[in-house]
C-alpha cells in the first residue's frame, strides 16, 4: 500500500526528520530528537503537520440534532466560535473516536477526527445522521499545522492583524495569514497554550515556512514522537491507548465530557447503566518507583493478581521520570496506593500519583 | 566512521578484543535509529551468555530494543555509568556509552569487520 502524503512531505524530507508510517500516512517522527523537540514546546514553541487529521463538516437546519445525537457533550450550549472537546460512542458505550466538534454558524458543525479513524469515523457518522442534515468529508481539501507552546501567541500575532490575545480557549477565527484564508483555533494536544491552524492544502507550505522564519530560535518543528510525550505528560487521552471500542470515556477518566441529564447520544443508556452500576475500571496514572519504563499492554498487578495494563508509558522528559497511565480494576484505583507493573516478566513496583503529570502553570 | 579496531555484529553490537576479554557496545547507527536513549538494563558480573543471546535492553523515548551478545561469554564488568546517563551511548557509543565487559569463551569467526559491517548497512538501506 502507497503511503499517503501530506502537503508538506518533502519539506519534512529537507529538514532531516525520519518519516514513519502512521496510521497509513507518512510522517515525521521526529526531526533534532524527540526529547529536545519536546522540552522546546515546554519552553518556547513547536511547529507540528496534522494535515493528516480528518475533517467532517455536518451541515444544514437538522444539523444540531444530528450531532447531538452523535457526541457525548451537550451541543445546545455551543455557540458559533466555540470549540467542544467530546466523543462518539457504540450503544454498549465504547467510543468510536474523540473528536473536537467546531461551531461553525447555527447550522453547521466541523468535526475534527483522527486521521486512523476517519473513514470509519465518517461511515460511522453517515449511518447514524437521519433528517435534515448534510455529511461532507472535506480532509483532502483541509490541511492543518499546529503551533503550540508559551511563545505561540507572540510568533503568530506576528503573521495577522486578529488579535489573538482575545481568543479564548477553545474558541475559534477566520484569520487571514499571508493573504490565506485559515480556521485557526486555541486549542492543542500539548498540555500548552496554542493554535490550530487549517488552511488550504496549497497555502500550507507558505504558512509553514512563515512561522519557521518568523519565530527564528523561538520555534522548531515538531514530529509525532514528542507530540505523543506532550500529551501523555497532560494526560490526553490517545485513541488506541487510553479510549477504544472496549473502554468507556468514564472508564478513561473523561466523565466530564459526558453529560448524562442533557439530551439523547448513541450510547447514553449504556453509560448510565455503568455509572449506576459503578464503573468497573479506571485510568490511572503511575509512576516508577523501580527501574525501569512502563509501555503500552504491559501487565498490572497488585501482589499476585492481575488488575489491568499499561496504555501508555514512556520515559517523561519534562519530569525525568518513567510514567505511565494503566485501566485498572476501579477497586485498586486509590492514589499513592503501591503497584506493580511487569516488565518483561519481572514486576516492578510503582506508586499511583494524581492527574495529569504536568499541566502548565 | 565504524572504528577499524572493532569487530561488528549484524545486530548492530560492536566488540573491542583484548586478548581473550572484550569490551561491548552498540553501533553509531543503532544509536542514531534509536534516538534519545533513556534506559540502559544490563547483567550482572558473572552471568554468563552464548553468541547471539540477549545480555539486556536498550530503551529509546519510542523503543525498546533487545542487546545480544557478539561472542560467548562470561561478563565480567558493566558500565555503571550507562545505567545512570544513558545518553552516554547517543554521544559516545565507541567510548563512554560501552557496555559490557566480559571474558571471551566462544569463536569469534561470525564477526565483521569495520568493512564488512558498513557494506552490512549500504544493503540495509
Amino acid at each position: 500500500m502507497t503511503l499517503k502524503k501530506t502537503p508538506l512531505n518533502e519539506i519534512h524530507k529537507e529538514l532531516g526528520a525520519k518519516m514513519v508510517d502512521f496510521g497509513g500516512w507518512e510522517m515525521p517522527v521526529q526531526y533534532k530528537g524527540i526529547i529536545e523537540e519536546h522540552n522546546g514546546v515546554r519552553e518556547k514553541a513547536g511547529l507540528f503537520d496534522v494535515s493528516h487529521m480528518g475533517e467532517i463538516w455536518v451541515e444544514g437546519p437538522g444539523s444540531t440534532k444530528a450531532v447531538q445525537n452523535l457526541v457525548t457533550v451537550d451541543i445546545s450550549k455551543l455557540v458559533p466560535g466555540k470549540i467542544s472537546y467530546t466523543m462518539m460512542c457504540y450503544p454498549h458505550g465504547g467510543v468510536v473516536d474523540d473528536l473536537l466538534v467546531y461551531k461553525m454558524e447555527e447550522d453547521s458543525y466541523l468535526l475534527v477526527v483522527n486521521a486512523s479513524n476517519k473513514d470509519k469515523d465518517f461511515d460511522w457518522i453517515k449511518e447514524n445522521v437521519s433528517g435534515d442534515a448534510k455529511v461532507t468529508d472535506k480532509s483532502d481539501q483541509t490541511a492543518q499545522v499546529a503551533l503550540q507552546g508559551p511563545l505561540s501567541e507572540e510568533i503568530l500575532q506576528k503573521l495577522t492583524d486578529v488579535r489573538l490575545s482575545e481568543m479564548g480557549y477553545y474558541t475559534w477565527k477566520w484569520v487571514e495569514i499571508d493573504g490565506a484564508k485559515c480556521l485557526v483555533s486555541r486549542t492543542g494536544y500539548t498540555g500548552e497554550d496554542g493554535f490550530e491552524i487549517y488552511c488550504d492544502p496549497q497555502d500550507v507550505a507558505n504558512i509553514w515556512n512563515k512561522i519557521l522564519k518568523t519565530g527564528g530560535e523561538d520555534v522548531q518543528p515538531v514530529g509525532l514522537g514528542a507530540r505523543d510525550t506532550l500529551r501523555f505528560e497532560a494526560c490526553m487521552p490517545l485513541y488506541g491507548h487510553e479510549l477504544s471500542e472496549n473502554i468507556t470515556p468514564l472508564e478513561a477518566g473523561l466523565g466530564y465530557f459526558v453529560h448524562l441529564d442533557g439530551d439523547d447520544f448513541i450510547g447514553k443508556d449504556a453509560l448510565i447503566e455503568q455509572k449506576e452500576k459503578g464503573v468497573p475500571r479506571k485510568t490511572v496514572a503511575f509512576e516508577m518507583l523501580e527501574r525501569g519504563i512502563p509501555r503500552a499492554n504491559y501487565k498490572v498487578y497488585k501482589g499476585e493478581e492481575e488488575i489491568g495494563y499499561v496504555t501508555t508509558g514512556s520515559h517523561s522528559p519534562t519530569l525525568g521520570k518513567s510514567i505511565g497511565l494503566a485501566l485498572i480494576k476501579s477497586e485498586y484505583a486509590q492514589k499513592d496506593s503501591e503497584i506493580a507493573i511487569s516488565v518483561r516478566g519481572k514486576k516492578r513496583k510503582a506508586k499511583i500519583v494524581s492527574k495529569p503529570f504536568y499541566s502548565r502553570r | 566512521m565504524n572504528p577499524d579496531d572493532l569487530k561488528y555484529t549484524e545486530e548492530h553490537e560492536w566488540i573491542k578484543i583484548e586478548g581473550n576479554e572484550g569490551i561491548v557496545g552498540v553501533t553509531d547507527y543503532a544509536q542514531e535509529s534509536l534516538g534519545d536513549i533513556v534506559f540502559v538494563e544490563l547483567p550482572l558480573p558473572g552471568d554468563e551468555f552464548d553468541a547471539e543471546e540477549g545480555f539486556g535492553v536498550i530503551e529509546s523515548v519510542k523503543a525498546v530494543s533487545d542487546l545480544y551478545m557478539p561472542v560467548s561469554g562470561k561478563v565480567i564488568e558493566v558500565n555503571d555509568n550507562v545505567l545512570e546517563s544513558p545518553e552516554l551511548v547517543n554521544e559516545d557509543p565507541y567510548g563512554k556509552g560501552w557496555l559490557i565487559k566480559i571474558e571471551i569463551t566462544g569463536n569469534k569467526d561470525k564477526l565483521l569487520n569495520a568493512q564488512d559491517y558498513e557494506k552490512f548497512l549500504a544493503r540495509e538501506s
